[in-house]
């Protein structure tokens, strides 16, 4: 479970979360949407240790991290798997590289196991073949989906997952909806979700969560958060440039 | 109001409110700044030299390095000791041959061994390899940084230091010295070559001088140089891309920042170290 206490975070002057309080139970899948820019990537680099806040704190299983110093937080962050928004896939380094990569560090299985468990993630995201390919050989799509092997070929138990669909065409993103709900079924994972894709939200969300002026404003199932009476979250969700969410 | 004035209105503002934003940040001073990256630098050093005693070792990433640094740079490193050798050795011939006298030339052979291995191979290595390495390592770990690959690689259970610095630090630390004394000996050796067989001088004198004056430790001294200049040289470049933000520009700046302070550096610390060593053993 993660418990996430009054966390605030401002770069400079930009004061980006500003008390937010949030907690993620064991093995639900939880949607953050918010507006581009409002701190939801900013969220999630807090919670494997990648940014440390100004203020607050965050429990994973109980255990509190934001103090924690690098060499203690290799242990947590073996728990989690992280899909970047850029994809941020090691340039230098062949496909199998760059998906075997947290294998080798985090398990230490022999050569020829990782390269099993590297074909079987390369599957679960629909890539064949492409394992000797640079990340320059790579369509923006196809990137993202080797960063999303890259994340879940450790069988992390969390995975933070920001902005899988976006740069995907519309069947390959459903068929990283479907994943994430297998990940879920299958392997019990704790998944947060980043994106700006409502219908994908609704299939994959036990609970959304939105994130606006640096605090989680609403929480609840799709269903509540489709009847919520905050015109913020009802602007949101429906795309209208007009309300209380000003566009400039 | 017609919406084109309205939409005048909104630019004007817009400019001014962005204008207010940016003189709003609080300046910090130079020499604040100074200090809070001469600071930077020194944790970032501490970091390192505390890291290379922790496992694993990044044997792969090492070896690498150890071409990239060592064996890539055996060109320029050749290139620049042979014809400073041959300058140098030029200039003594015409100094001796004008103050001391003809035949007196074959004297400058300790005085050309002695200023190329504790001098000029040393500091030109120095810049020719922060000219080549150190800012290829803040470019390559300045785009890691700014497309989140450093991010990845703390994700994935790899300690961005000790997977990126200590492994081109020791790189340097070893390979500077290697290339030194193979500048050493292709510098004399030119130097000797041009006195020798393009100016006449007597061989043997010119042997027995260097051979009689030089004395090991003077080599030894460069090497020391050159091991603080590797270490110079891979601390900064790492620094200047671990620090690297924006976009290509961020990255083009580091990679300037990396040549131009490693460079400084290896200029003012030759100094101190020339200064400190002593000149001779015993
Ligand atoms: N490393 C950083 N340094 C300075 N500012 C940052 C940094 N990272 C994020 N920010 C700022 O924090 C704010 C939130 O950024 P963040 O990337 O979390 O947005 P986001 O909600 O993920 O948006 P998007 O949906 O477009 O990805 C932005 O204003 C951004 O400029
Ligand atoms: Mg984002």
């Amino acid at each position: 479970m993660i418990r996430i206490v009054g966390l605030h975070k401002s770069f400079g002057l930009n004061r980006v979360l500003q008390g937010l309080n949030l907690k993620i139970e064991h093995g639900e899948t939880l949607v953050v949407i918010g507006q581009s820019g409002s701190g939801k990537s900013v969220l999630i680099k807090h919670l494997i240790g990648l940014l440390k806040p100004d203020k607050g704190e965050i429990f994973i299983d109980g255990v509190e991290i934001t103090r924690m110093k690098d060499d203690e937080l290799r242990k947590i962050t073996r728990k989690f798997g992280m899909l970047f928004q850029g994809a941020a896939l090691f340039d230098s380094m062949t496909v199998a590289q760059n998906v075997g990569f947290g294998l080798e560090r985090y398990t230490g299985y022999p050569a020829e196991k990782i390269e099993k468990l590297v074909k079987e993630s390369l599957a679960k995201v629909g890539l064949q073949g492409v394992e000797g390919l640079m990340p320059h050989e790579l369509s923006g799509g196809m990137k993202k989906r080797v960063g999303l092997a890259r994340a879940i070929a450790y069988k992390p138990e969390i995975i933070l997952y920001d902005e899988p669909s976006t740069g995907i065409d519309p069947i390959r993103a459903d068929a990283i909806n479907d994943l994430i709900n297998m990940m879920k079924k299958e392997l019990k994972v704790t998944s947060v979700v980043i994106t700006h894709d409502m219908v994908s939200s609704y299939k994959v969300a036990d609970r959304m969560a939105m994130l606006y002026e640096g605090r989680i404003i609403e929480v609840g199932n799709p269903e509540e958060i489709k009847s919520s009476k905050n015109p913020v979250v009802q602007q949101f969700i429906h795309g209208k440039a007009e309300g209380p969410i000003e566009n400039w | 109001m017609p919406l084109s004035e309205n939409m005048h209105v909104l630019l004007i503002w817009s400019i001014v409110l962005l204008k207010l934003k940016m003189f709003h940040r609080v300046r910090p001073s130079f020499f604040s700044l100074f200090f809070e990256q001469l600071g930077e630098l020194g944790l970032l050093s501490f970091k390192t030299f505390k890291n290379i005693f922790k496992k694993p070792w990044e044997k792969k990433i090492f070896i690498q390095q150890l071409e990239e640094v060592g064996v890539r740079s055996f060109p320029v490193v050749s290139l620049t000791a042979a014809f400073v050798g041959l300058v140098f050795g030029l200039q003594t011939y015409v100094g001796f041959h004008r103050y001391v006298g003809p035949g007196s030339e074959a004297y400058g052979g300790p005085i050309i061994s002695l200023g190329l291995s504790k001098e000029f191979i040393p500091i030109l290595v120095g810049l020719m390899v922060s000219g080549r390495v150190g800012s290829a390592m803040a470019a390559e770990i300045g785009t890691m940084k700014i497309t989140e690959q450093i991010d990845a690689l703390f994700s994935l259970g790899a300690d961005p230091n000790r997977y990126l610095v200590v492994p081109r630090m020791l790189a340097c630390f070893i390979m500077l010295p290697c290339l030194t004394l193979y500048g050493d000996i292709l510098g004399i050796g030119a130097g000797y070559f041009y006195n020798v067989f393009i100016m006449g001088v007597n061989r043997f004198i010119y042997l027995k001088n260097t051979l009689l004056y030089l004395e090991l430790w003077d080599v030894i001294s460069g090497l020391i140089k050159a091991a603080a200049f590797g270490i110079i040289i891979a601390i900064i470049g790492c620094w200047q891309g671990l620090r690297a933000e924006g976009g290509a520009e961020g990255v083009g700046r580091a990679t300037t920042r990396a040549v131009v302070y490693s460079s400084i550096s290896i200029l003012l610390v030759n100094f101190f170290l020339s200064k400190v060593l002593p000149t001779r053993l015993g």
